[in-house]
C-alpha cells in the first residue's frame, strides 16, 4: 500500500531542518519521510474500520514536522514510524463517504473510565493519548498503529468518523477538520456578542477562523492581517471588516479600537504601544513575531488565543503581566457551548459552516501522492504562490480498488 | 503699491520641441532628470522670468497700511488703546520654499506692531493661521515673524499657533445660505480688529480664504474641503470658476456680518525661486540658454546628489531658502485687496497656451505646501501633481479629458511620523481599500477626523490633523475624474500601485504606456514648473 512514512532518523531530521530553513517544504526531499509500500494497518478491534482517503490535506503542523521545526514536546506523544495526514475525507469499505475527526481520545483507545476531558466531550484535551489499545499519538497521522491520511488506507475508530451528505464535495469535506479548529477558537474567545477581535494570519486557519467568527458573532468587529492579495480578498469575503498587512497591525488596531498610541522615541506619531487594544487576538501563525504582535495589540485584561501551533518562541512577557492579558491555546475541537447555551459537536458545526461559507474554495491545489515533494513545497509556500489549502488526491490510486 | 521700475523680464514661453531642442530638465523629487521629448508633437511651457521686486518693501508696506483699498480706513485710524487686536498670518505652507530672511510676514507684522504701539494698543495676539496644518515650531515661527517679535510675544503666550480643536478656543459664527457652518477662532472673533498678513504665492491663496479657512477647523472646513467642491472648482486657481472660493466668500460674508472687522494685508512675490545666480540658478534658466558653466554646475550637482543618501539630499534642499522678492503689497477691505493681489499674481505667473494636450508631463520637485522640513510622502506626491500642478490653469485643463498625466518623482513609501501620522494610516488602510474619493469621503473621513489620538497629536505635537490626508486626496479629485490614466516615472512601484497609478521606469516607457489610452503619436505638453506658472488655456 502506497504511503508517505515518517521515521525517527536524527541525521535526516537535521538535514530536513537545514533544507527547510532555506526553502520551506524542502525537508520532504532530504528528511526522514519517504514514499513506501506499507502494510495495511491491523484493526485493533471490531470498532475500527479501514478508511480509504479521497483527499487528504496538508496542514501547517505537518509542514513543521517535515521541515524539522516541530517542538520536542511531541516526541513522547507520537509513535514512529507514522504516516501523516489528519485532514481527511475518505470512503469506508462499504462505500460510505466520511470525514475523519482525527483526535485519538479515550474512546478510540478503548479506555474505561474515560478521562475527565473526554467525559466532558473535550476530546482534544484527552489526558491519555499515550495509553490504551494503540500506540502513542495525539491524532491519526501521528500514531504508528492507525496509519494516516497520506496513504491509500488507514485505520479509524468508528467514533472518529462522520458520514457526510452527498451534496458536500470532497473539496468541501477536506476542509471540515481545519474548519473545526477555527470554530473551536471562535467559540472560545470569551466575549459577548459585540467587541473587537484581531486575527493574525490569513492562511487556512486564519480564514476559517474569520469565517467562524463572522458566523457566530455577526456584530463583532474583525480585523485580520494578510500578507498576500488573495488572502486579503478571501478574508474580506469571509467576514473580516478590516484587513491589513502584518506590519500594519498596531496602527490598524489602534484605529479600530480608537485607542491612543505611545511612541518609544520622540517621534510622537509612531505606534509602539497602544493604550487600549483589541478585546481578543487570535494568533493563527504561532511565531515569536506573531505572539509579540498579539501581546502588543491586546487590551488590558484582554485575551490571546493561540490557534497556530507555536514551537519554541522568544517573547517578552512584560505586557502580559502588566496588562493582565490571558494567553490561552485552542487545540482541535470536541464539544462547544453555543451562545444560546446549547451544546454541539464541533465537527457538526464545522460541516455546516463549510457548506454555508463555501469553504471548498480554499482548496487551491491537489497532487497525487507520487508528487509529494511538489505538493509539500507548494503547501509550504502557499501564500506566496496564491494558494491556501493544498491536498493530496488519492481518488485515482489503483490500490484503492483492491482494498 | 507696485514697483514702477520695469526691466522687462521675459514673459512665459511655449517651446515647440524640434530636433535642435536640448533635453528638458525635469524635477524628480530631490534629484533631476534631463529628458528628450518626442520631436514634432511636444511642447514645453516655461514660466515667466521673475519680475523685479519692490525697491523699498518696508516703505511700500507703510504706504499700503495708510492707503487702504476698498471700504476701509487706514490702519492707524482703526487702532485705539483699549482695543483687542489680533494679527493672524499665513503659516509654514507659504511661500514655497521658505523665503530668505527677513520674511515678508516679519516686515509687515513689525510695521503693524509699530502702528499699534503708537496707538497705545496693549492687547495684541499673534496667531499662525494654520487651520488644521501642523503647528509651527519655534524656529519656524522665528523665521516667519522675526526674533524681535517672537521674543516680545511668545514667552507671554501672545504669539501662538491656531488650535482648531480647542473646545474653548473655537466658535461657530453662523451659517451661510448654503447651510455651511462658519467656525472661527474665538480670539479673532472677539477682537475689535483682525489684521491678516498674507503671502500670495498662487492665485488660490488669500481673500476670504485667509481667515475663513486659516482660522477655522473641521466643522467649517468640511463644507468646502470635500470632493464635490473640488470637482466643481475648475480650477481652484481660478477664483471666478472655483466653488472652493465661492464657499469661502460666503463664509467671509458671515464673518463680516457677525461683526468681525478684518484688515487684510496681501503681498505677492516674484518667481525668483532658485536665484538669478548661485548654486540652483540653473533650475530657472531655459535649457538652450545654459552656459558651459551652467552645464558644468548641473552635472556636478547631479553627480553629487546621485551619491548621497536621500536623507542627505533632503537635508540640503530643506535648507534652501528662496530669494523671493515682494512685488506688491496692498491692504484694506478683503475683497478689494484680493482683486488687486490676484492681478499681480497673474502678472507674474500667466502663460498663454493654445489648446489642450493628450499627455501632460510634470517633474515634481522635492517640496509641496505640506512637507516643509519634512518628507514628501506618496499622498503628497499625488496632491502636488494632480492637485496643484494639474489645477495650474485658467479656462480649461492643459490635458484633455481622458488624457494622461505623467509625473516624475521617486515617490518613496516613506512618511514623517511626527508630521503625518494619519497619512500613514490613510495610506495603509484607506488607499488599500479604495482610491475613489467619493467612497473615501463617505466611508472613512469622519473616523479620521474625530480620532482622539490624531487630535491629541495635532494639538500637542506637530502633526497635521487626522483628516488632512483626505483633503490632499480630494485636492486631486478633479484630475482623477478628468484623466484617463496617471503614470509615475521612477517611483517606488508598490507605493505607486497603492496610489492607484501605473509605474514606469523611464519617460519613454511611460509614453508608450500612455499610448494605450490616448492612441499613437499623441501630443505632449511638459510643465516646466517650478518656478510656478499658471496656464491660460485658450
Amino acid at each position: 500500500m502506497k504511503a508517505l512514512e515518517f521515521r525517527r532518523n536524527i541525521p535526516r531530521y537535521a538535514a530536513a531542518r537545514l533544507a527547510g530553513s532555506f526553502t520551506p517544504g524542502r525537508g520532504s526531499g532530504v528528511g526522514p519521510m519517504r514514499l513506501v509500500d506499507a502494510d495495511l494497518p491491523e484493526l485493533p478491534n471490531q470498532d475500527w474500520e479501514i478508511v480509504k482517503p479521497r483527499l487528504s490535506g496538508i496542514c501547517g503542523s505537518d509542514l513543521a514536522t517535515i521541515d524539522g521545526k516541530s517542538a520536542r514536546y511531541f516526541e513522547p506523544l507520537v509513535s514512529f514510524p507514522f504516516i501523516p495526514g489528519h485532514e481527511v475525507v475518505g470512503d469506508l469499505q462499504d462505500g460510505t463517504r466520511v470525514v475523519l475527526e482525527p483526535v485519538l481520545g479515550c474512546v478510540s483507545r478503548n479506555l474505561e473510565p474515560l478521562c475527565r476531558p473526554c467525559q466532558d466531550g473535550q476530546l482534544g484535551n484527552c489526558e491519555y493519548v499515550t495509553f490504551g489499545d494503540i500506540g502513542p499519538g495525539i491524532q491519526t497521522g501521528s500514531c504508528h498503529d492507525t496509519g494516516g491520511g497520506w496513504s491509500v488506507a488507514f485505520a479509524a475508530h468508528k467514533s472518529q468518523l462522520h458520514p457526510i451528505e452527498e451534496n458536500l464535495s470532497d473539496e468541501a469535506a477536506v476542509m471540515v477538520e481545519p474548519t473545526a479548529c477555527g470554530v473551536h477558537a471562535a467559540l472560545n474567545i470569551g466575549i459577548d456578542s459585540e467587541g473587537t477581535v484581531t486575527v493574525i494570519g490569513s492562511g487556512t486557519l486564519g480564514l476559517v477562523t474569520i469565517s467562524a467568527l463572522r458566523s457566530y458573532f455577526p456584530d463583532v468587529k474583525i480585523l485580520a492581517t494578510a500578507r498576500y492579495p488573495h488572502q486579503r480578498s478571501l478574508a474580506i469575503d469571509l467576514g473580516a471588516d478590516i484587513v491589513v498587512a502584518p506590519n500594519e497591525i498596531k496602527r490598524a488596531v489602534r484605529r479600530m479600537t480608537k485607542s491612543r498610541a505611545i511612541s518609544l522615541s520622540t517621534d510622537a506619531g509612531n505606534v509602539d504601544r497602544l493604550t487600549g487594544g483589541s478585546d481578543v487576538v487570535i494568533d493563527c501563525v504561532g511565531s515569536s513575531e506573531s505572539i509579540t504582535d498579539a501581546l502588543s495589540v491586546t487590551r488590558p485584561r484582554g485575551k490571546i488565543v493561540l490557534v497556530g501551533m507555536p514551537s519554541v518562541v522568544n517573547l517578552e512577557l512584560t505586557p502580559l503581566w502588566h496588562r493582565e492579558i490571558q494567553l490561552v491555546g485552542a487545540y482541535t475541537y470536541g464539544t462547544e457551548t453555543l451562545m444560546d447555551g446549547s451544546n454541539a459537536r464541533t465537527f457538526d458545526l464545522a460541516i455546516d459552516l463549510v457548506e454555508s461559507a463555501k469553504l471548498d474554495r480554499l482548496v487551491s491545489a491537489i497532487y497525487p501522492l507520487n508528487r509529494y515533494q511538489d505538493a509539500l513545497e507548494h503547501a509550504a509556500s502557499a501564500g506566496r504562490r496564491g494558494a491556501v489549502k493544498v491536498a493530496f488526491d488519492l481518488r485515482s490510486e489503483k490500490e484503492r480498488d483492491l482494498l | 503699491m507696485k514697483n514702477e521700475k520695469n526691466l522687462a523680464p521675459r514673459p512665459g514661453f511655449v517651446l515647440d520641441v524640434d530636433r535642435t531642442s536640448p533635453p528638458v530638465l525635469f524635477h524628480h523629487g530631490d534629484t533631476f532628470k534631463l529628458e528628450k521629448l518626442p520631436v514634432g508633437r511636444s511642447r514645453v511651457i516655461y514660466p515667466p522670468e521673475p519680475l523685479e521686486g519692490l525697491r523699498d518693501p518696508d516703505g511700500a508696506i507703510r504706504h499700503a497700511l495708510e492707503n487702504p483699498i476698498g471700504d476701509s480706513e487706514p490702519l492707524s485710524a482703526l487702532l485705539r488703546p483699549d482695543m483687542k487686536l489680533t494679527i493672524a498670518f499665513d503659516d509654514i505652507s507659504l511661500p514655497l520654499p521658505p523665503m530668505r530672511r527677513p520674511d515678508i510676514r516679519q516686515r509687515i507684522i513689525e510695521a503693524v506692531l509699530d502702528s499699534a504701539a503708537e496707538a497705545g494698543v496693549d492687547d495684541v495676539h499673534l496667531i499662525a493661521a494654520l487651520a488644521i496644518h501642523r503647528r509651527m515650531t519655534e524656529d519656524e515661527l522665528r523665521h516667519a515673524v522675526g526674533d524681535r517679535v517672537y521674543d516680545a510675544f511668545a514667552p507671554s503666550g501672545r504669539l501662538y499657533n491656531h488650535d482648531a480643536e480647542d473646545p474653548d478656543g473655537m466658535v461657530v459664527l453662523g451659517e451661510t445660505p448654503h447651510g455651511e457652518d462658519v467656525q472661527f477662532s474665538r480670539r479673532a472673533a472677539e477682537s475689535d480688529l483682525v489684521v491678516y498678513v498674507n503671502i500670495n504665492l498662487v492665485s488660490m491663496d488669500g481673500g476670504h480664504k485667509s481667515t475663513a479657512t486659516g482660522l477655522s477647523g473641521y466643522t467649517g472646513l468640511r463644507h468646502h474641503h470635500n470632493v464635490h467642491t473640488m470637482r466643481n472648482s475648475t480650477s481652484f486657481m481660478d477664483q471666478e470658476n472655483s466653488e472652493l472660493h465661492a464657499s469661502n466668500w460666503r463664509m467671509g460674508k458671515v464673518i463680516r456680518d457677525a461683526g468681525v472687522k478684518i484688515f487684510q494685508i496681501e503681498t505677492t512675490v516674484n518667481n525668483n525661486t532658485f536665484g538669478r545666480s548661485g548654486p540652483l540658478a540653473v533650475l530657472q534658466k531655459r535649457e538652450w540658454e545654459w552656459s558651459t558653466r551652467d552645464r558644468a554646475s548641473f552635472v556636478a550637482m547631479q553627480k553629487g546628489l546621485d551619491v548621497m543618501p536621500s536623507s542627505a539630499r533632503r537635508q540640503i534642499f530643506n535648507a534652501w531658502e528662496a530669494p523671493y522678492e515682494m512685488t506688491s503689497v496692498q491692504a484694506g477691505e478683503v475683497e478689494a485687496v484680493h482683486k488687486v493681489t490676484t492681478e499681480n499674481v497673474y502678472q507674474q505667473q500667466i502663460v498663454e497656451v493654445e489648446g489642450q494636450t493628450d499627455i501632460l508631463t510634470m517633474g515634481l520637485p522635492y517640496i509641496s505646501p505640506y512637507n516643509v522640513n519634512s518628507v514628501m510622502n506618496p499622498i503628497l506626491v499625488m496632491c502636488l501633481g494632480l492637485g496643484y500642478f494639474f489645477n495650474m490653469y485658467r479656462g480649461k485643463p492643459l490635458v484633455r479629458e481622458g488624457g494622461v498625466v505623467i509625473m516624475s518623482h521617486p515617490t518613496p513609501w516613506e512618511f514623517h511620523s511626527v508630521h503625518h501620522p494619519s497619512y500613514i494610516d490613510f495610506f495603509e488602510q484607506v488607499l488599500a481599500d479604495t482610491t475613489d474619493p467619493i467612497e473615501i469621503e463617505r466611508k472613512y473621513e469622519k473616523q479620521f477626523a474625530e480620532d482622539e489620538w490624531y487630535i491629541h497629536l495635532y494639538r500637542n505635537s506637530y502633526a497635521y490633523h487626522g483628516v488632512h490626508p483626505f483633503y490632499m486626496w480630494y485636492w486631486g479629485s478633479h484630475a482623477l475624474e478628468h484623466l484617463g490614466r496617471v503614470i509615475i516615472v521612477g517611483g517606488d512601484s508598490s507605493a505607486v500601485q497603492r496610489l492607484g497609478f501605473q509605474s514606469a521606469s523611464t519617460l519613454p516607457d511611460a509614453l508608450e504606456m500612455a499610448s494605450d489610452v490616448v492612441g499613437p503619436q499623441p501630443t505632449i505638453t511638459h510643465m516646466k514648473n517650478p518656478p510656478i506658472f499658471l496656464a491660460d488655456v485658450k
